[in-house]
């Protein structure tokens, strides 16, 4: 595959070894800027690892991630947060003591002042910065359809909410890209749909989006280019339509019969 | 979330102003003023310890380790120095940020229990450095002789003038921190008691945040020492033992961590056990600590900030029959 002009992500020849167990195995890809890329392949097959590896949460063994040009492999996941990629998680991980509004408003933590003197003594700027953080978070609560619910604690949102809330949450952080790590798990068909239709929306706003997932009808219908992983390592990389037929992924999900889509 | 409303506090702020006026003419209580002198000293440390374990989740047995270091470094630069008891104070502080930093910044990378352990650990060297470095701490004797504190010719030398001085700093620390606790940094500290790893992504540094509030927290406690050690004029190792650390979270644990309120109610009734109401069980009275502890543990898991929200629960499922 020719290289694209400008990826905003370069993942360069990662090798993820945890002790005697290789989890990822010369992987390299781009993501061009824009685009909804999806990484599939069978239950194991190092998806949540290499998203691991791209946010920071592993340090790889070997190879590189650069990110807008940078190298990130060795930075810690806050600092890659803060460089413009966010994600969200495969077991949802709300603060789910603390409200909807709440959860979207960590999200833009980084944008606030936060020296614990300003904090407390509540100077006006503290003041201004977090009328301005409600305003902003409310938008995305708009943005995402949970603006109704906003003063709710997250817990008692259904599942299909949390995952949208997650997604909402990391948008919050004014990001270049966003990785969602099987943003349609365990979600039923009207949700997965309204799912996908919140990923194309936050694609059109000029948002790269870089996900993890089973759901295949999800997967063919929004992404724009296909990566697939099998027991670490790359197998096959293109169109939906390119891999659909792709030999090799036909044989790694279903023993060379059936279609995926 | 759990707004902390300004007309309580006010209201608080006015008992506390007039309970000496009203205790001095009760015999029975005649000498409560001084036992809220302690109660207003701990509640700067239980304030502290709150925001760190009840809101940010960590545990910390090494805070009255910091607590003794503020009434030491006071103590010693005041009695052997002849420094000024304001700037001393300010000095223990700052030596205690700086321990407490040192400590700190590596161990809270461990996780639960382990950052118990390691804190108790602290604890306990530092009171043995009590314990043993006589030339500057006086040793198992402890050392006296500290003078009292005064402002501008002010002199905080009677029980009121100090109740007055403890408890103004106590409040003031005590909106401070309220303050925080409804800011960006607090609604950080309470996202990441719940997941770490999406503060990460959220572009919150997780180590440092821990990192300042330790250190925040500590220096809290060093500041109750240095007014510990003027109050009292005479400190000894004895003060800031393993059992004072574990009082510290009996009292916030009854009060209910998850609210800095329930670590003042806490406070409260955990020194007015300990200093006035316990004394007829005499050897048993940690007995009656351990007993609090488990009933709390058990049954009052948020303690006695969170029965409300208990209470409200449990009449909601009887009216629904």
């Amino acid at each position: 595959m020719q290289a694209p002009v400008d990826p905003i992500l370069h993942v360069k020849q990662i090798m993820m070894t945890f002790g005697g167990l290789t989890a990822l195995m010369d992987v390299g890809f781009n993501v061009p800027r824009g685009i909804i890329k999806a990484v599939i392949g069978p239950n194991g097959a190092g998806k949540t690892t290499l998203f691991n590896v791209i946010t920071g949460y592993h340090r790889p063994t070997e190879g590189s991630v650069h990110f807008e040009g940078r190298q990130i492999q060795h930075l810690k996941t806050h600092r890659i947060a803060r460089l413009g990629m966010s994600r969200t998680f495969q077991t949802v991980e709300l603060f789910g003591n603390m409200t909807v509004l709440e959860n979207v408003m960590v999200g833009r933590h980084h944008h606030l002042p936060g020296s614990l003197l300003s904090c407390g003594l509540k100077l006006p700027h503290v003041r201004r910065a977090e009328q301005h953080a409600r305003e902003h978070a409310m938008a995305i609560l708009e943005f995402i359809r949970l603006a109704d619910k906003a003063f709710e604690p997250a817990h008692s949102l259904g599942l299909g909410e949390q995952k949208v809330l997650e997604i909402g949450r990391a948008l919050a952080t004014d990001p270049k890209m966003v990785c969602l790590d099987e943003p349609a798990g365990g979600l039923n068909e009207t949700e997965s749909g309204q799912l996908s239709e919140l990923i194309c929306a936050v694609k059109d706003r000029g948002i790269t989006v870089l996900l993890v997932e089973h759901d295949m009808k999800v997967v063919m219908n929004i992404s724009d280019e296909i990566l697939v992983l099998n027991y670490g390592q790359k197998i096959a990389e293109g169109t939906p339509r390119q891999i659909q037929h792709h030999p090799k992924v036909v044989e790694a999900y279903l023993g060379g019969d059936a279609d995926v889509a | 979330m759990l707004r902390i409303r300004q007309t309580p506090i006010t209201v608080f702020a006015l008992l506390i102003g007039v309970f000496p006026l009203i205790a001095g003419r009760i015999a029975v209580i005649e000498n409560y003023p001084d036992v809220m002198i302690f109660v207003g000293i701990y509640c700067l440390i239980t304030i502290g310890l709150s925001l760190l374990m009840g809101y940010a989740g960590q545990i910390s047995l090494g805070h009255a380790a910091f607590y003794g270091l503020g009434a030491y470094v006071s103590s010693i630069l005041t009695t052997r120095y002849g420094i000024n008891a304001w700037l001393g104070m300010g000095a223990a502080m700052t030596v205690t940020a700086l321990v407490a930093f040192a400590v700190g910044a590596p161990s809270l990378k461990l996780k639960g229990h382990y950052l118990a352990m390691a804190t108790l650990a602290f604890g306990i060297i530092v009171y043995i450095i009590f314990n043993e470095e006589t030339a500057w701490t006086g040793g198992p004797d402890g050392m006296g002789g500290i003078p009292g504190l005064s402002l501008f010719g002010f002199e905080f030398d009677s029980v009121n003038r100090y109740y007055y001085l403890v408890w103004s700093i106590m409040l003031a620390v005590f909106c401070f921190t309220v303050n925080i606790i409804q800011s960006p940094a607090g609604r950080a500290l309470r996202a990441l008691h719940t997941s770490e790893a999406a503060c990460g992504a959220m572009g919150v540094d997780v180590a440092r945040l821990k990192v300042i509030v330790f250190v925040y927290s500590a220096v809290l406690a060093s500041l109750a020492g240095s007014l510990y050690a003027h109050y009292m004029n005479f400190v000894n190792p004895s003060s800031f033992d393993i059992n004072f650390a574990i009082k510290l979270l009996i009292m916030i644990a009854l009060g209910g961590m998850h609210d800095i309120r329930g670590a003042v109610i806490g406070t409260f009734l955990i020194s007015f056990l300990s200093l006035e109401w316990l004394h007829v069980f005499e050897d048993y009275e940690s007995i009656v600590y351990g007993a609090i502890l488990l009933v709390v543990t058990v049954f009052l898991p948020n303690g006695i900030a969170g029965l409300p929200t208990m209470a409200g629960r449990w009449l909601k499922h009887k009216s629904r029959g």
